[in-house]
């Protein structure tokens, strides 16, 4: 690095480079990026787990939250799903047959 | 020689995915082989300009696709070399005038005649890149070193991976030394460090790129071009040729000295 540089630098406030900056900036947007999915399969997610779920239980379909949450690098599917019923003669079904 | 179909592209716009076509494609056809461009960036047809050849088209690659002429009629032969080609955009039309159907046929049928088929891609993530990557079996992605560039090029090479191409390589253009060294522009490793992806070479800032896309001369025509000779050395790369990615060292030193032979010439 030239001397001009280098005093540039030390006398300036900010004395990281700004390659360093963008090093650091990319590596941020990139963690984002990499790890988001895109909305039609997430649906897909979704309505397979639909699927499943309303063979046990009732519910609200319309308020069916799921989603990809992130924190630092770790990742949790995250689904919120009210239940607006039980369905009683599944339930009857496989817990009566468990019992005898 | 097996043929191989080459796509370049980037995301980002504005990288120098035509001008390293332009210069690929001219640097194999000075190598000997047979070589063929075609321009997908239907609407901004540009890669005609670049290779000095826009007054002698008369049809373009939807014309072909159509079935409107012959694929022989709608490829351009090159101004200096007889086995370079081009088939241009169409500029009337829009990028879904052309299928990804299509131009795998297209670009199978031009497997018979070619050693190298070059894609130029336009930016984007839409049809148009969906078209030229359609028939493809390698990419080849440009970034320059810039955050908005890098990640372009880190998406594309995933939808590439997705898309089920070959190994792709990148070619980093623009790199300013004197940038690099006073730590004001990320360099090759940084780069490489992001990137999943090996590196097919470094392409200096250069205004000899400027002067020669005025003229409609491909820079590696050019034997004192810093960046036509990083070209030169890229197209050895493709053709399978170990040929050691230029450093600051080597640029500044045996390079100028180079030149300064060239000039002598
Ligand atoms: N290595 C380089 N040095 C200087 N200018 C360059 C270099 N590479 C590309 N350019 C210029 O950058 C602009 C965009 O290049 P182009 O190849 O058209 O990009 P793209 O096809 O990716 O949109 C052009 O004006 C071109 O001359
Ligand atoms: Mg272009």
């Amino acid at each position: 690095m030239a001397l001009l540089d280098v005093l540039g630098r030390i006398f300036s406030k900010d004395n990281t480079s700004s390659k360093e900056v963008a090093k650091e900036r990319l590596r941020l947007v990139l963690v984002h990026d990499r790890n988001t999915i895109s909305p039609e399969y997430l649906n897909l997610i979704k309505e397979d787990l639909l699927k499943v779920i309303r063979e046990y239980l009732e519910i609200d379909e319309e308020a069916l939250q799921v989603n990809l949450a992130n924190e630092d690098s770790a990742f949790a599917l995250v689904a919120n799903i009210p239940v607006k019923g039980f369905k009683r003669t599944r339930m009857a079904e496989v817990q009566g047959s468990s019992m005898t | 020689m097996k043929s191989r179909v080459l796509v370049v592209t980037s995301g980002k716009g504005g990288v120098g995915k035509t001008t390293t076509t332009a210069n690929l494609g001219t640097a194999l056809a000075m190598m000997g082989k047979k070589v063929v461009m075609l321009d997908t960036d239907i609407g901004l047809r540009n890669l005609d300009v670049v290779l000095g050849l826009e007054n002698r088209i008369v049809f373009d690659i939807v014309d072909v696709v159509n079935g409107n002429c012959k694929l022989k009629q709608g490829l351009i032969k090159d101004k200096r070399y007889e086995a370079l080609f081009l088939l241009p955009a169409a500029q009337t039309k829009d990028k879904t005038a052309v299928t990804p159907h299509q131009m795998k046929n297209l670009t199978n049928e031009l497997r018979n005649e070619f050693d190298f088929i070059l894609v130029d891609c336009p930016a984007g993530i839409e049809q148009g890149f969906r078209n030229a990557i359609a028939g493809a079996d390698d990419a080849i992605v440009v970034a320059t070193p810039e955050v908005s560039s890098v990640r372009d090029a880190d998406r594309i090479i995933g939808l590439l991976e997705a898309a089920g191409l070959g190994k792709s390589k990148l070619i980093i253009n623009r790199l300013r030394s004197k940038m690099v060294k006073r730590g004001d522009m990320m360099d090759i490793e940084d780069i490489m460090d992001i990137l999943a992806i090996d590196l097919l070479g470094v392409v200096p800032e250069d205004e000899t790129i400027v002067v020669s896309t005025n003229r409609g001369e491909p820079a590696v025509l050019e034997t004192a071009s810093r960046a036509g000779g990083a070209y030169r050395r890229i197209a050895r790369r493709v053709m399978g040729e170990t040929v050691p990615i230029e450093t600051e060292n080597t640029d500044n030193l045996v390079d100028k000295f180079k030149r300064m032979l060239k000039l002598a010439r």
